[in-house]
């Protein structure tokens, strides 16, 4: 039988999305990453081990959790959510993250660098380095570091190093340029530890088996409770790993529509956005092919969303190729759309959501009432919105004063 | 025969190597970058490598990131790059002008479109940081096809297996990036030079050049002792960052061409 789940091809595409565009210094390293990838996956011995870590330190399973009150509240679908914001460090950056050190180990690197948008990445790569030991760079925009000052301070606490960014606007896109930079200067002693499922193959397929964890739980656990699969599935991109994890065990399931969410910011019309496919054409960024914004002469533009996750110009290729086939729906949710899901989620499930996961709840909320009671429909809870507080807070004081 | 080839071959012919110039096209704007590069042959350039500007470029350093940002804020495009070009062959149909840069420019600009409007604008060769063999099929081969090389960049982690894969389909001259890391930072021991030089010509004819932190014209002298070309990009492009006005800019890079030229063309005569 066809299956959507066997991607990359050996050149690392996805249809034409992928591929390994980066310096030639670069490639025989990506080469090697790939063999020694390839080869941990196979071994039983990694695998035992990363079960372990994922259970004892990330503490894995995350719930996937009947949303009783929100289910209530608008009246249609019955709504699941799965708790990844419930991991050690707050979001599903710490799946990833908790593979590659293995690997990183493995090759017997000791120097860690990372970029991070929202600091989530970068704090889930200054944990697992202070866990095993390895020294840890991380590279963060400017203006990043600015709304993010507590993961800023947290990543200092594991001992990591934050070099701030202030190319292009200081956002993530800079962040990653800057640690490509590094990567290239010390391409012998550093592994390059990426956050989400882009950059050169095989990152988007390593990104993606160890955030398929996510969806792996997910379906165990709906069958389990419920006894059948989701009917939909929908989860927030920016890079898109949490949405990949949730969505790759599922995209072989015909009945299962599966929804990703791009960050709309102040509106896809306004330019003032963060949704590399409803809003941008292909190019290629970062080593690989994919979606990207970019004007007229192919020079990228900066992304805009509150929430600094989502603020990023590309999107994984997996992801491209998924729309360009139309498996996967990709919608787009406002700012002002995820700070309203954002409070009714705190109001009525006393969780407080990511601004990131917020415009996952978003859509969920618009498609809910609309739905049949007994719709199943998971959304993906990334991370936690801890984080989020001081640009929470500034957008109530705004709106009070405008009031 | 294509003017690269032909003046690797003339240079040959007179013992000494190639002054390989890198400056990144409309920096600091349009007019002052084009008078820039049409005094680059009189300064004693012997190839030009001319610089499309881009918004990410992820393998430069400081001073070349500026200069595309310089560049991009005077709206400098690709279109624009080409018609510098057109603007250049007027009065120049000697000197090889190579364009450097990144793909994505190129991939919206449309590949076939570009390959053909760049050969007809004039411009020898393509170099593509980000473009390794493996996407070959991407801008290599129709670039090729259309009668422009394409340069290949090797680096000091391109081993012995790999090296035949990179030299496979390159054409025009090899660039040797001396040391792993971005443009305009630590420059390799000559040592080492000497040691790269000697690998790459068991594997390939093609005239080897060497880039990557050369600044002076004494160091650039003893790299044109080893190798047949010396490529100085960020150096010159800091003449330009440090300028108070356009005429000093010009005079800023011309007179440090000229520098370099005297160095780079006088080594094998000591």
């Amino acid at each position: 039988m066809t299956t959507l789940r066997n991607g990359p091809d050996a050149k690392g595409l996805f249809g034409s999305f992928g591929g390994q565009y980066v310096a030639e210094t670069l490639m025989p390293l990506i080469h090697e990453l790939a063999r020694e990838y390839e080869k941990a996956k196979a071994d039983p011995e990694f695998q035992k081990e990363l079960a372990y870590f994922q259970r004892d330190y990330v503490g894995r399973p995350s719930p996937l959790y009947y949303a009783e009150r929100l289910t209530e509240h608008f009246g249609g679908a019955k709504l699941y959510l799965k708790r990844e914001e419930l991991n050690h460090t707050g979001a599903h950056k710490i799946n990833n993250c908790i593979g590659q050190i293995l690997l990183a180990r493995r090759m017997g690197k000791k120097r860690i660098i990372a970029e991070t948008g929202a600091g989530m990445h970068g704090v889930a790569t200054a944990t697992v380095a202070a866990r095993f030991g390895m020294q840890c760079v991380v590279y963060m925009g400017s203006t990043d570091i600015d709304r993010q000052q507590a993961n800023v301070f947290r990543m200092k606490l594991l001992g990591a190093e934050v070099i701030p960014v202030t190319a292009g606007t200081g956002t993530l896109k800079d962040a990653m340029n800057e640690a490509l930079r590094d990567w290239v200067t010390n391409v012998d002693t550093t592994f390059y530890l990426i956050g989400t499922v882009a950059g050169p193959h095989p990152y988007p397929a390593m990104v993606r088996d160890f955030q398929a964890v996510i969806g792996k739980e997910t379906r165990e656990q709906l069958l389990e409770r419920e006894g059948r699969l989701p009917d939909s599935l929908v989860a927030c991109i920016g890079g898109g790993s949490n949405a990949m994890g949730l969505f790759h065990p599922f995209l072989d399931d015909a009945s299962v529509q599966i929804v990703g969410v791009e960050a709309a910011g102040h509106g896809i019309d306004t330019g003032k956005h963060a949704a590399s496919l409803n809003g941008g054409v292909p190019g290629v960024l970062h080593g690989n092919r994919t979606f990207l914004l970019q004007d007229e002469d192919g020079q990228i533009l900066d992304a805009h969303s509150i929430s600094a996750g989502l603020d990023y110009p590309g999107i994984g290729p997996e992801h491209a190729w998924l729309h360009d086939i139309g498996r996967v729906e990709y919608t787009a949710i406002t700012d002002q759309e995820a700070l309203e899901a954002f409070h009714t989620c705190c109001r009525l499930e006393g969780i407080i959501p990511a601004l990131e996961s917020s415009h996952a709840l978003a859509e969920a909320f618009k498609r809910a009432p609309k739905l049949p009671k007994d719709h199943l429909m998971v959304i993906n809870l990334s991370g936690r919105g801890d984080k989020d507080m001081q640009t929470v807070m500034h957008h109530m004081q705004q709106k009070e004063a405008q009031a | 025969m294509s003017r690269l080839h032909t003046r690797f071959a003339e240079l040959r012919e007179q013992n000494r190597a190639a002054l390989v110039t890198f400056v990144t096209a409309g920096d600091p704007d349009y007019a002052t970058s084009l008078a820039i590069l049409k005094g680059l042959p009189e300064a004693g350039a012997d190839v030009i490598e001319l610089g499309m500007p881009f918004t990410d470029p992820m393998a430069d350093g400081p001073a070349i990131q500026l200069a595309n940002i310089r560049a991009l804020a005077n709206k400098q495009t690709l279109a624009k790059t080409l018609q510098m070009v057109r603007e250049f062959r007027a009065s120049n149909d000697s000197t090889p002008l190579v364009l450097m840069g990144y793909f994505n420019p190129i991939h919206k600009y449309g590949v076939a479109r570009f390959v053909a409007d760049a050969k007809a604008a004039g411009v020898d060769g393509l170099i593509v940081v980000d473009l390794p063999p493996e996407h070959n099929e991407d801008l290599c081969l129709p670039a090729q096809a259309a009668g422009l090389d394409f340069i290949r960049l090797t680096t000091p982690t391109t081993d012995d297996a790999r090296l035949p894969v990179v030299l496979e389909g390159s054409s025009g001259f090899v660039y040797y990036v001396s040391v792993a890391g971005v443009t305009g930072a630590n420059a390799a021991t000559l040592e080492h030079v000497e040691q790269a030089v000697a690998r790459l010509r068991r594997h390939t004819d093609l005239p080897v050049a060497i880039g990557f932190g050369i600044r002076t014209p004494e160091h650039a002298a003893s790299v044109a002792r080893l190798a047949d070309g010396v490529v100085v990009g960020s150096a010159l492009v800091e003449q330009i960052a440090g300028a108070a006005n356009p005429a000093q800019a010009v005079d800023g890079v011309l007179g440090l061409c000229r520098q370099l030229a005297d160095g780079v063309h006088s080594a094998r005569k000591a």
